[in-house]
């Protein structure tokens, strides 16, 4: 058992998701079989390996510095669920 | 054979010399569509009426005099990941449900650009986490040749449009397999190009490090012209590589003398069944017998590919997918709440039961004081995985072994036993971890079934890739041969 019931609510704000009692023990559950499977990799000593983050080594890719049009603004928020003078509207977030 | 049937290259002839039009070739296709999707469930959106306005503009074109360039006038299919302008794009998940995103995808682009008509936005496991289509939150999509079993995923939309004769290609997306698993269980060709190849620009991101888009056709002529038409750099995406694009048509020669074949052996050890492991041997003999040079060879760390990919794709899904938030686009909960419970709300109303997994592994392996345990760890074995192949491909100029350890299997069979279905990608997996090209085509059957062979290559050497697949296709009859629906 890797993750503990408490542990995994505490992942579950971390990651702004609300879990149903039901789905809180199926993720539990679920989380601890991956985990498990994931030791494993305790097999390889990787002490001395450098790691991977892209498999194509790149450099820092800049480009210009330059004004460019952006996405036209009622096309982006004709998308949103919610929007209010030219802005996306979200709920009070700041105590008056 | 039905028009709808044919390869987008012979169909190219035949609009060429004036046999057919675009409207014909285009109402055939959607005809076939009409017809066999109540029972394929390949498409999530279909775009009919663009699709023979487009035809009937391609047709004045050809009548103009103008020549025909590849997949100009092709009916194709797009897997609903690809953002398509004032398209609904969805993901196959209810939080993107009435999505329309306000830009082409770089390929999306690019297609247009040549002419292409889009039949429709096809259905994948949602965010593309599945590997079987199963995950969708609309509905499953099936597999062409035997519905009662998966088309495989998460491009079992894409897959099952072009082996049902719904599109005559397709593009896919693959993270883990997500192109190659679905295409072996379909009896079609996908290739999943280097890292980079491709620009990922507009696709909506699952693990950045690992997606890559990539096309998926009835024969290995069409999978090199549809990648000629979507690769290259682009300057919208900064990991995509700003190298020269070969003509990959110019791969198409049937000619394997000397080529230098490995055989890896763990990828015939993890739960591969006999007949898959025999079709593929039988096409490595033949590959033999044309000139190849056959050796086995080891990657004794591809076997935890599977243990490593299961940290790092959630880990950079549950970044990417935080953006689902209820404010830009997308759902919303209808609730009265405050921000942090909106987040919360809209998040749980709108994704499906896998994708809240995978982000909630995600989040705790790069969670603070867990970090190095997993998410480090897995980026350490990555790189010994990446040197097994760069030390393989030191003797050998491609290696050969199944796409999948099984055939299709049966709708509902292993969606109880997540590391069961994790299972079916344990042979592809290894390959987008090395960020290495590879494809998957037909090599035989079981039980009426197709069986799939990965041929993979070096980093930007898609062309010895086509060269091996193209000798063997050409000297099988696999690629002909088209799902009894």
């Amino acid at each position: 058992m890797f993750l503990t019931r408490e542990q995994v609510e505490r992942v579950a704000l971390l990651a702004r998701l609300e879990l149903e009692e039901r789905e809180l023990e199926k993720s539990m559950g679920e989380l601890n079989q991956i985990l498990e499977h994931f030791e494993r990799l305790e097999e390889l000593n990787t002490e001395a390996i450098e790691p991977t983050s892209h498999a194509i080594s790149m450099v820092n890719v800049l480009r210009d510095d330059r004004l460019k049009p952006s996405l036209p603004r009622d096309k982006v928020l004709a998308n949103a669920p919610e929007s209010v003078g030219g802005g996306f509207r979200v709920p009070r977030v700041v105590e008056t | 054979m039905e028009l709808y049937n044919r390869p987008a290259h012979e169909l190219q002839r035949l609009l060429q010399r004036k046999d057919i039009s675009c409207r014909e070739l285009t109402e055939s296709v959607l005809r076939r569509a009409d017809a066999v999707d109540s029972s394929v469930c390949a498409y999530l959106t279909r775009l009919n009426d663009q699709a023979l306005e487009q035809a009937d503009a391609i047709d004045e074109r050809i009548a103009a005099g103008e020549a025909i360039t590849p997949f100009m006038g092709i009916p194709l299919a797009l897997k609903d990941n690809l953002c398509t302008d004032g398209i609904e794009t969805t993901c196959a998940s209810r939080i993107l449900k009435g999505f329309r995103p306000p830009y082409d995808a770089t390929v999306v682009h690019k297609l247009r650009k040549t002419n292409a008509i889009f039949v429709g936005k096809t259905n994948l496991d949602e965010f593309a986490m599945g590997s079987s289509t199963e995950n969708s939150a609309f509905f499953p999509t099936r597999n062409p040749w035997n519905t009662s079993t998966v088309p495989g995923g998460s491009s079992g939309g894409s897959t099952a449009a072009v082996a049902a004769g719904a599109a005559i290609a397709a593009l896919g997306s693959d993270t883990g397999g997500s192109i190659r698993q679905p295409a072996s269980f379909c009896g079609v060709v996908g290739m999943k190009p280097t890292y980079g190849r491709v620009s990922r620009y507009g696709l909506i991101a699952f693990a950045s490090s690992l997606d890559q888009i990539g096309p998926i056709t009835h024969d290995v002529t069409d999978c090199a012209h549809l990648l000629n038409v979507i690769s290259g750099h682009d300057p919208m995406d900064s990991t995509s590589i700003d190298q020269p694009v070969p003509d990959y048509g110019a791969f198409l020669i049937p000619e394997v003398k000397g080529l230098r074949v490995g055989v890896p052996r763990e990828f015939f050890a993890q739960g591969v069944e006999p007949p898959v492991a025999d079709a593929v041997w039988k096409a490595i003999r033949l590959l033999e017998e044309k000139g190849a040079v056959v050796e086995e060879c080891s990657t004794p760390c591809a076997e935890y590919g599977l243990p490593v990919y299961y940290i790092i794709a959630p880990a950079e899904a549950s970044s990417n997918l935080a953006r689902y938030d209820g404010v830009q686009y997308g759902h919303r909960t209808a609730e009265d709440v405050d921000v942090v419970g909106l987040y919360q709300k809209t998040r749980k109303e709108g994704f499906g039961h896998e994708v809240k997994h995978r982000i909630m592994l995600g989040t705790y392996a790069l969670s603070s004081g867990y970090y190095d345990a997993y998410y480090l760890k897995a980026s350490r074995v990555r790189t010994l995985i990446k040197q097994d192949f760069e030390r393989a491909f030191q003797k050998h100029d491609v290696l050969i072994c199944p796409t999948c350890p099984t055939v299709a299997f049966t709708l509902g069979e292993k969606t109880g036993d997540p590391l069961q279905m994790k299972l079916s990608d344990v042979c592809t997996i290894p390959v987008n971890i090395a960020g290495l090209p590879g494809i998957s085509l037909p090599c035989g059957f079981h039980e009426g079934l197709p069986i799939g062979l990965q041929i993979i290559g070096k980093p930007l050497d898609e062309g010895t890739i086509f060269r091996t697949a193209y000798a063997y296709e050409q000297a099988t009859e696999w690629h002909s041969q088209r799902a009894p629906l």
